[in-house]
């Protein structure tokens, strides 16, 4: 238990003195996580949106891959992004595996299947008569889109809020393709489980702390931004 | 159709005495984006890729110069074991040698075994690693050049201090094992194919000993420290090195039981991966790292790495000796 107390107390420090390699780790952490979750928003609400509303030959067995994506193992996404990043391997060529470029790509591939499959599912839950009533009064096509989203924007921002959750969390591919190498693509959680490793366990809980706090802080922004538009 | 609610507050927000409502509102509905974008920007903001990079620990670290060469590729990948990593001494000596040569190095702290994989397949430039018998087969094969002495420390068998199979003070390390195997106390392997896994194996065979499958023998296949974690938890046995155990000590309820012991020799060399094998291999970035650990700077800083906080060097630095001086292969 005082493990546990040492560890509040050294977060405490750390965040007091602005230790230059804390805010380093945990401003990286923070860069990869939200560029991924942008990546993937841009991406996934696009393609979630065309296959929620439209119809096609194969349909459900894409939404099945889709659904079975977003409990796909991090660690596998890891694996394969270094194989596929790997001098010898097919995109060896842009010299990515092992720079924070690399832990964003295996991010992206973790979030997005999230972020498209929850765009689906909100964006076919909304009333079809709603749409119809949109068209009948004379919306374009991208009026259309716009309103749609607007209407499923407390959804939508769930979504953001799982797939930024899934990805500043997650250790395993961020472990293979960034190597936590030290000043470069170490990231908040690699850092745990390498000062977890090394027996500095209250190092460990310190910023285990220091991640579930900034993990918080982006909720609560994403949260009020959510629940203001409710309240109207 | 407007709800006589929905009115209500909207006439109430406009009501403000002040008059000042709008702008207020305003500001508060981006507060969320304003605490987000300050919370992105001023963390990463202090990441600026020119920063020194500085380390959690309380390892000396070195800033740059700005008068450092400039290598036409500065990339070299450094395949290495976890004891290299897990001591600090990594952290130490990299911007050392950053700072001197320009060369920015991407260390990977695997097992030996995975670091000569990754040399096998030309996915590392150089590697430092301790595993003998699997570096003579890995230089037979062609895959490494320029395989030198870089230094050495000795593995140690620790366990609980209460000592069930009774090995303190042992000094012959097969001698303790069978006894360890003959109480059938619980035993750790690393089971990762590291430097540490190969000696252990070997140990075993040479107690004649096959101990796969039984019940007091487990396997982490985790790297040093989160293996000693665990012997401590489970209060049993395992092979370290030395620096790992000295490092880590402070949480464990481990003694150095068996020690001395000549077969214990825990050597590291360090290897360029053959350039022959693939162009996209940093050969001279490989010998330049490899110059410099066998350096006479280097080398008397390792000798000295650790002394300061745990009373006794990690490493006992061995550039320039023969394998025959150490004994070894």
């Amino acid at each position: 238990m005082d493990l546990i107390w040492q560890g509040l107390v050294r977060a405490f420090q750390l965040i007091i003195h602005g230790d230059p390699a804390m805010l380093r780790i945990a401003g990286l952490s923070l860069a990869v996580s939200i560029s991924a979750t942008l990546i993937s928003l841009v991406l996934g609400i696009t393609a979630g949106t065309a296959i929620g509303l439209t119809r096609f030959f194969g349909r459900r067995f894409l939404v099945s891959l889709i659904n079975t994506g977003m409990g796909t193992p991090p660690v596998v996404v890891g694996l394969i992004v270094t194989i596929l990043l790997w001098r010898s391997g097919p995109l060896g060529v842009l010299h990515l595996l092992y720079t924070p470029a690399a832990i964003v790509i295996a991010q992206c591939v973790i979030s997005l299947p999230i972020i498209t499959g929850f765009t689906m599912a909100s964006v076919q839950q909304v009333d079809p008569k709603l749409r119809l009533q949109i068209l009948a009064l004379g919306a374009s096509r991208m009026q259309l889109l716009w309103l749609l989203l607007r209407e499923t924007r407390l959804p939508l921002l769930a979504a953001v809020m799982a797939g930024f959750g899934a990805v500043i969390s997650e250790v395993g591919a961020a472990m293979m393709v960034g190597g936590n190498i030290t000043g470069q693509t170490r990231v908040l959680t690699t850092a745990i489980v390498m000062e977890t490793g090394k027996g500095d366990f209250a190092l460990a809980i310190a910023l285990g702390t220091i991640l579930m706090a900034l993990v918080y802080l982006v909720n609560l922004c994403l949260t009020i931004i959510q629940q203001r538009s409710r309240a109207r | 159709m407007k709800f006589p609610v929905d009115s209500h507050r909207e006439g109430k927000r406009r009501t403000d005495v002040f008059g000042k409502q709008r702008p207020r509102v305003a500001l508060f509905r981006a507060l969320p984006v304003i605490l987000l974008l300050a919370l992105t920007l001023g963390i990463a903001g202090c990441s600026s890729p020119n920063a020194p990079t500085p380390t959690l620990s309380l390892t000396p670290t070195v800033t740059p110069t700005p008068t450092s060469p400039k290598p036409a590729n500065p990339e070299v990948i450094l395949a290495t074991t976890t004891s290299t990593a897990d001591t600090g001494l990594l952290d130490a000596l990299l911007p050392m040698f950053e700072s001197k040569t320009g060369y920015k190095v991407k260390p990977i702290a695997v097992g030996s075994g995975q670091a000569m994989t990754l040399g096998e397949r030309g996915e590392a430039d150089v590697l430092l690693v301790h595993s003998p018998d699997a570096e003579v087969a890995f230089m037979q094969a062609g895959h490494g050049i320029n395989r030198k002495l870089v230094m050495h420390n000795y593995f140690v068998i620790v366990g609980p201090a209460t000592d069930p199979a009774r090995i303190k003070g042992m000094t012959s390390a097969i001698d303790a094992f069978k006894k360890i195997a003959a109480a059938k106390a619980i035993f750790i392997s690393r089971g990762d194919k590291s430097g540490t896994d190969a000696m252990e194996k070997g140990l075993w065979a040479q107690a004649g000993i096959n101990p796969e499958g039984q019940s007091w023998y487990q396997v982490t296949g985790q790297g040093m420290g989160a293996t000693l974690t665990i012997t401590s938890e489970k209060q049993a046995y395992t092979l370290s090195d030395r620096g790992t155990y000295l490092k880590t000590k402070q949480n464990l309820g481990l003694t150095v039981l068996a020690e001395g012991d000549p077969i214990l020799i825990n050597v590291y060399h360090v290897i360029q991966v053959n350039p022959q094998k693939s162009t996209k291999i940093n050969a001279d970035g490989a010998k330049a790292f490899s110059d410099f650990i066998v350096d006479p700077a280097t080398q008397k800083f390792i000798s000295t790495f650790g002394v300061d906080q745990y009373g006794q060097a990690f490493f006992i630095p061995d550039a320039g000796k023969t394998e025959a001086e150490l004994g070894t292969k």
